[in-house]
């Protein structure tokens, strides 16, 4: 055990798809109260990452642990989940044949038995949590609309919303700006700002104006073909020469 | 709910039919203007319509497309045709206490568990645990291994043709094999053949169908109603907003699996005659069809599909009876086609054919004023 509290731990992890390395080798620690960006080429095994973390898939070798007792990978997608570990997916996954504040209702905190889903009532202060989360992420107007209607950035919104409402103590956030404005963009940012430190924060982005925004000197990881590149400051970190090679580098030559 | 149909139709509506079904009907039927035939036929269509809920809860509320429900309704049917076969006693063809097709099998005595079923209570209870359980063991399995979509459809199907290939053969059960039960003489006391026992029997299809509308009605549109839609439509989501879906699963599937065992029980006396014939796939999927024609993931749609496409069976059986399985086709393909709600969708369809016209219109009418400035405007 290890003397640094960290709320996740990874070591040694292994996936393969098809003989294909998707993560290799990979350790990766996070302390309590962090907000921790990802970031690195398409393909480089971010958005597997999260799933061997929340359970949507098992690692070949290697171990995996929240809060130092709790091993991951002994546990399904909703043990996993009420253990306080919250997920935004890449693409927007909301209900979309339900209303928005629906959307909120399911993913509020709380009991998750079928009893409670039938008999459970609606208390006062989680009517007031979804009025307030409903403003945080400017969606009250369209509160009661379908969130099959919304446009692409407001089901962004939408999911982040629901991660407030479940009140996570580790959010996995998986490239929340795709598909915004850059007016929604540094919006988000700052909503992600305002929970770090309340929540420990795992954000996955590509945007690098993004990432200077919400890293503010904080640590900044970079994948590449499943492994740590290397860590640091956002600064250190483009300066850095192999990341230049791999992802930067690769972005400018691109631009 | 949220269909337009059934959203904006007043409970007072529904309350009138549910009257009109268990109080008007059998009235008219006692006062002779509605025939005996035509009470028993509708009795018919009110346990298809249980049939049908139960598909629909599955399927159109749950994203579950299971092809056992005829399965289950046979079930029921056959828990309380044990019932009805015993209660036949010496009236039989050969005089015996024993069901004559144990007598034609050459058996001396009843199977031990046949025994109970002379108890019209405990036969009601096994109307209802016999199904139950089946539905909870094989769910219990399909669910946690995370069977799904067409995988789970082929897997009920086959569920359902081994289920019929027992109940064929007097060698594995005994349960009346090909021929099933038929013969029965009384219920409850009451010749089951009299009419007034079969407006009893009308009459407690109507007011089972009534409490089960209710009791899904709550059911669906509780919180629970709500996780059911979640999984039809986002599975992923609901496992990671910390639901566990297998048992949300379970739980409808077994509801279901009961509802359609009811509506078997109550059938069974009202036709006479339950065999593995009724178990067929082809029933189940016709079943999918009426709530498909009425409207998924409605309650009153497979209650309309149940009747309309039956009400078009028993026309189309005696004017084109070869045609029958080709016009069911057809009908299902218009459907799935042209209306993707069913009948429940039409009002809704028409609405948005309507404010489209009326969009097409105005923008008509503010390029015309474009083109052609007025005078007074200036
Ligand atoms: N379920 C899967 N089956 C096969 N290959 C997969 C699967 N999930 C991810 N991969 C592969 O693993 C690699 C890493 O993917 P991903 O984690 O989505 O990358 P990122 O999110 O960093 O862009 C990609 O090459 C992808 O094709
Ligand atoms: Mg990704």
């Amino acid at each position: 055990m290890s003397l640094i509290p960290y709320i996740l731990a990874a070591e040694g992890l292994n996936k393969s798809f098809d003989g294909f390395k998707a993560i290799n080798d990979l350790n990766f620690s996070l302390e309590k109260g962090e907000l921790r960006t990802v970031i690195g080429p398409n393909g480089a095994g971010k958005t597997t990452f999260l799933d061997l973390i929340t359970g949507r898939t098992k690692p070949d070798t290697g171990t995996l642990h929240f809060e130092q007792t709790n091993d991951l990978l002994k546990m399904n997608e909703y043990e996993i989940y009420r253990l306080g570990i919250g997920r935004k997916f890449q693409t927007p996954t909301v209900y979309t044949d339900h209303t928005v504040r629906e959307n909120l209702l399911l993913s509020l905190a709380g009991p998750r038995s079928i009893w409670h889903s039938l008999f459970g009532k609606i208390r006062k202060e989680q009517e007031e949590r979804m009025d307030e989360i409903l403003h945080t992420i400017k969606l009250t107007s369209r509160a009661h609309a379908k969130a099959g209607s919304l446009a692409h950035g407001q089901k962004q919104w939408l999911e982040i919303g629901m991660l407030l409402a479940q009140d996570a103590k580790l959010l996995l956030v998986d490239e929340p700006a795709a598909g915004m404005t850059d007016e929604e963009t540094y919006r988000t940012g700052e909503l992600l700002l305002s929970l770090a430190g309340k929540h420990t924060i795992v954000v996955i982005e590509h945007d690098m104006t993004f990432v200077r925004q919400i890293s503010q000197g904080r640590l900044v990881t970079v994948l590449h073909q499943g492994n740590v590149l290397c860590e640091g400051p956002v600064d250190k970190v483009q300066n850095d020469e192999r990341v230049i090679e791999v992802y930067l580098g690769r972005k400018k030559k691109a631009a | 709910m949220n269909t337009p149909l059934s959203g904006k139709m007043p409970t007072i509506a529904l309350a009138a039919v549910a009257l009109f079904l268990v109080v008007i009907m059998p009235a008219l039927n006692a006062g002779g203007i509605v025939s005996d035939f035509t009470l028993n036929t509708w009795g018919k269509y009110l346990c298809y319509a249980m049939l049908g809920i139960a598909v629909d809860l599955l399927w159109g509320y749950t994203g579950l497309l299971c092809l056992a429900q005829a399965l289950f309704f046979s079930l029921g049917g056959y828990m309380f045709g044990m019932h009805l076969m015993l209660m036949i006693g010496k009236l039989g063809q050969y005089k015996s206490d024993l069901p004559d097709f144990m007598v034609f099998l050459g058996l001396k005595e009843l199977p031990g568990f046949w025994q109970p079923f002379y108890s019209f209570p405990f036969a009601t209870l096994m109307v209802l645990a016999v199904p139950g359980l089946l539905a909870w063991v094989f769910g219990y399995l399909a669910f946690r291994s995370r069977i799904k979509g067409v995988y789970f459809s082929i897997l009920t199907q086959a569920l359902t043709y081994a289920a019929w290939l027992i109940f064929l053969s007097n060698d594995i059960i005994t349960m009346g094999g090909n021929n099933g039960f038929t013969d029965f003489r009384t219920v409850l006391g009451a010749d089951i053949r009299s009419p007034e026992t079969r407006r009893i029997l009308y009459i407690a299809s109507a007011v089972a169908l009534t409490l089960i509308f209710i009791g899904c009605k709550w059911l669906t549109t509780s919180r629970f109603g709500l996780i059911q839609r979640a999984i039809r439509d986002s599975e992923n989501r609901v496992l990671f907003s910390g639901y566990s879906a297998a048992n949300f699963k379970l739980f409808v599937f077994v509801i279901s699996g009961m509802i359609a065992a009811v509506g078997g029980a109550l059938y069974v006396p009202q036709v006479g005659i339950i065999n593995p014939g009724e178990m067929a796939t082809a029933n189940s999927l016709e079943a999918v069809v009426w709530v498909a024609v009425g409207g998924r993931g409605t309650l009153i749609g497979p209650i309309i599909g149940a009747i309309g496409v039956n009400r078009l069976k028993s026309w189309a059986t005696t004017e084109y009876p070869d045609y029958w399985l080709i016009i069911l086709g057809a009908t299902f393909v218009l459907v799935v086609l042209f209306m993707p709600k069913g009948i429940v969708g039409i009002p809704g369809q028409i609405r948005a054919i309507i404010e489209r016209r009326k969009h097409r219109q105005t923008i008509r009418e503010e390029d015309l004023a474009a083109a052609n400035p007025s005078p007074e405007a200036e």
